[in-house]
């Protein structure tokens, strides 16, 4: 038995979700497609079903892939849960009527249900309950009320036999339902509502983007170093006894060159010394790991306050000088975080050249967190220029690409047309578990692939082929990049994590100059494989033949400009 | 008076007269709730040819300059 949680984006959906549910809660692609979707159990008639949270539409109409997903999923559901935002009854009654029409067993919670009271919206559930024909249950998913009541009220569900509609006699029968049940008091404007008009004001949004930006950032930049400084480099003082042990138990030779790696100066570094058990864990978990997360701690709150849309809409003209629109803003900020949800994110957008262009923006010049941590690590110490001349090329980079690409790619980019949700203080629950699930992803696909590149560039060294790589490349990496030839070694790396690329730039004591090179080629390269693979799934093979050919060919220019015009 | 949305300048409220598209463009907008015959208030309006933001019933909707042409209101 399969229960849908069916709605209209930004209702409250996985707040009632994470209410329905417990904690194991799984994340699944839907057949086929890459766009996920929540699965998880929950009590029902004795038994344990399964609860699905599918993906936000607004009609059973299809615009895009996410929404297919959401029409192709109705067909496997045995009960619906339709969840209304009440502060926006018309709107989201007209999917509750097209649900009514494919006569699914179905219930309505009518959510947010606190806000429509405080903005002065009152609704008549009784009289609504008997124009629909469905049990209509008022919740609050922040607080929890209803929820019970909803849970009831799944018990004693009855198919409807409703006539299908026009969209036309559609909008007109709300039309009249609305007349009758909802009455609203005039009142004045919150806190929230007042800040929400501030921010897509064109002349007060811009100060508040930058400011939300340079705030962000220090944020996430505060909160990873004092991770680091303050718990996972003492964790990792107290695991060195431990690993020098295991190291004493092999005895010179391979199998301590793998897990332990080369010594330097007589003691193990944690970040040059490329063992499985020494750099393996140390980069992704002391380096990477608390970057990470923070950087989803402020992204979680910024998507669920709502700021996102505005961002769009401000950026929305620049967009499309860059042949995408104010969404293709989303793929690039996910980006920041992992280029591997940037490039999954591409889904929303519906026009070829729109996804093409934004997925290889993406992927040519943001440095996902894991990377931009190792930058910060790498260059950092020399202070913000080295910092900002990374960053300031990789945006020039995503800037002159983009506006080639617009001018070179045939058909249209669509225009902007979305909800602009309000602002609402975000669910603390909801964050906590969008969190945990993000930080778990990274963990178990991180570290393997962690451990992983650091094996495998360990047996390619002792067997030689990577100075015969090394040897072959040695033309372009030394005389158009300026950087030695054992360069070559983390450019093989960073196929797989780019993290780990950078840190094994470390052992090579590169010039400042150098160090911001090496930066911005790992980033413009080539994804990494795990990007790569949901790319391919994307764009198609043909498509990201032609995206890697435009990032290995930026990336040969802007190396060599770099090596060319840098003086310090 | 009407006029194209994309004309209006912030603040300004008018009632949707018309929606000047194809079935494509009629079934995008009505998914949000933009019919005939509903109340609109400007919000802002970016620079450069960037999108028209308007408030209707309770929501706020961002809207291409390209498309607020094609959605003509009465004031």
């Amino acid at each position: 038995m399969k229960i849908l949680l069916i709605g209209n984006p930004n209702v409250g959906k996985s707040a009632i979700f994470s209410r329905l549910t417990g904690i194991d809660v799984k994340v699944s692609n839907y057949a086929g497609t890459t766009v996920e979707f929540k699965k998880g159990c929950m009590p029902y008639q004795g038994k344990t079903v399964e609860v699905i949270d599918v993906p936000g539409t607004y009609s059973l109409k299809p615009t895009n892939k996410a929404e297919k997903v959401a029409v192709e999923m109705l067909k496997e559901g045995d009960l619906v849960i339709n969840i209304v935002d009440a502060t926006n009854l018309e709107r989201n009654l007209s999917l509750s009527f097209e649900l009514m029409e494919k006569n699914v067993p179905m219930v309505i919670a009518l959510n947010i249900w606190d806000e429509a009271k405080h903005t002065g919206i009152n609704i008549d559930v009784k009289k609504l309950e008997g124009l629909l024909g469905v049990s209509v249950i008022p919740t609050i998913a922040l607080t929890g009320e209803g929820i019970k009541r909803l849970m009831k009220n799944l018990q004693k569900v009855k198919i409807l036999k409703t006539k299908k509609y026009s969209d036309k006699e559609r909008w007109s029968r709300i039309g009249r339902i609305i007349k009758q049940v909802q009455r609203i008091e005039p009142r004045c404007h919150t806190f929230l509502e007042r800040l929400s008009d501030a921010s897509i004001n064109p002349i007060a949004g811009i100060p508040i983007a930058i400011m939300i930006m340079l705030l962000s950032f220090t944020i996430i930049r505060f909160i990873g170093e004092n991770l680091i400084s303050y718990v996972f480099d003492p964790l990792f003082e107290l695991y060195r006894p431990l690993v020098i042990w295991v190291g004493g138990l092999f005895g010179q030779g391979f199998i301590n060159d793998i897990l332990i790696g080369n010594l330097i100066n007589g003691q193990i570094d944690f970040t040059q010394s490329m063992g499985l058990l020494t750099t393996g864990f140390y980069v992704p978990i002391a380096m990477v790991l608390p970057y990470v997360f923070s950087f989803y701690i402020i992204l979680g709150f910024l998507e669920d306050f709502g700021y996102l849309p505005r961002l769009a809409v401000l950026i929305d003209n620049v967009m499309h000088n860059l042949g995408m629109h104010g969404f293709s803003i989303i793929p690039m900020i996910l980006g920041l975080g992992c280029n591997v949800s940037g490039a999954l994110s591409t889904r929303i957008l519906c026009s070829k050249k729109e996804k093409f262009i934004s997925a290889t923006l993406m992927a040519i010049s943001v440095p996902c967190m894991a990377q931009t941590a190792m930058v910060i690590s790498l260059v950092g110490p020399y202070g913000i220029s080295g910092i900002g001349t990374v960053f300031l090329t990789l945006f020039s980079v995503w800037i002159i690409v983009g506006l080639i690409l617009n001018k070179t790619i045939g058909g249209k980019s669509p225009e902007l047309f979305m909800e602009i949700s309000p602002y609402r203080i975000p669910y603390f629950k909801a964050l906590l578990k969008k969190l945990w699930m993000r930080i778990r992803s990274f963990v178990t696909h991180a570290i393997p692939y962690m451990l992983f590149g650091v094996l495998i560039i360990n047996i390619l060294d002792t067997l030689g082929i990577i100075s015969f790589i090394g040897n072959i490349a040695a033309p372009v990496v030394v005389n158009i990049f300026g950087l030695p030839k054992e360069a070559i070694a983390a450019l093989i790396a960073g196929f797989l994590r780019k993290d780990v690329a950078i840190g094994m730039l470390l052992p090579l004591s590169l010039s400042f100059k150098q160090l911001i090179i090496a930066s911005v080629i790992l980033t413009m390269y080539f994804p990494c494989v795990a990007t790569f693979v949901i790319l391919v799934k994307e764009l198609g093979t043909r498509a990201m033949i032609r995206s890697a050919l435009i990032m290995v060919f930026a990336t040969l220019i802007v190396g060599g400009l770099l090596n060319l015009v840098i003086w310090f | 008076m009407e006029i194209p949305l994309s004309k209006l300048k912030s603040g300004e409220i008018g009632i949707i007269k018309q929606l000047r598209g194809g079935l494509e463009f009629q079934r995008t907008v009505n998914s949000l709730g933009v019919i005939v015959g509903k109340r609109i208030k400007v919000i802002s309006v970016q620079p450069l040819m960037g999108p028209v933001v308007i408030s209707m019933d309770n929501m706020q909707i961002a809207i291409g300059r390209g498309m607020a042409t094609k959605i003509i209101i009465k004031q």
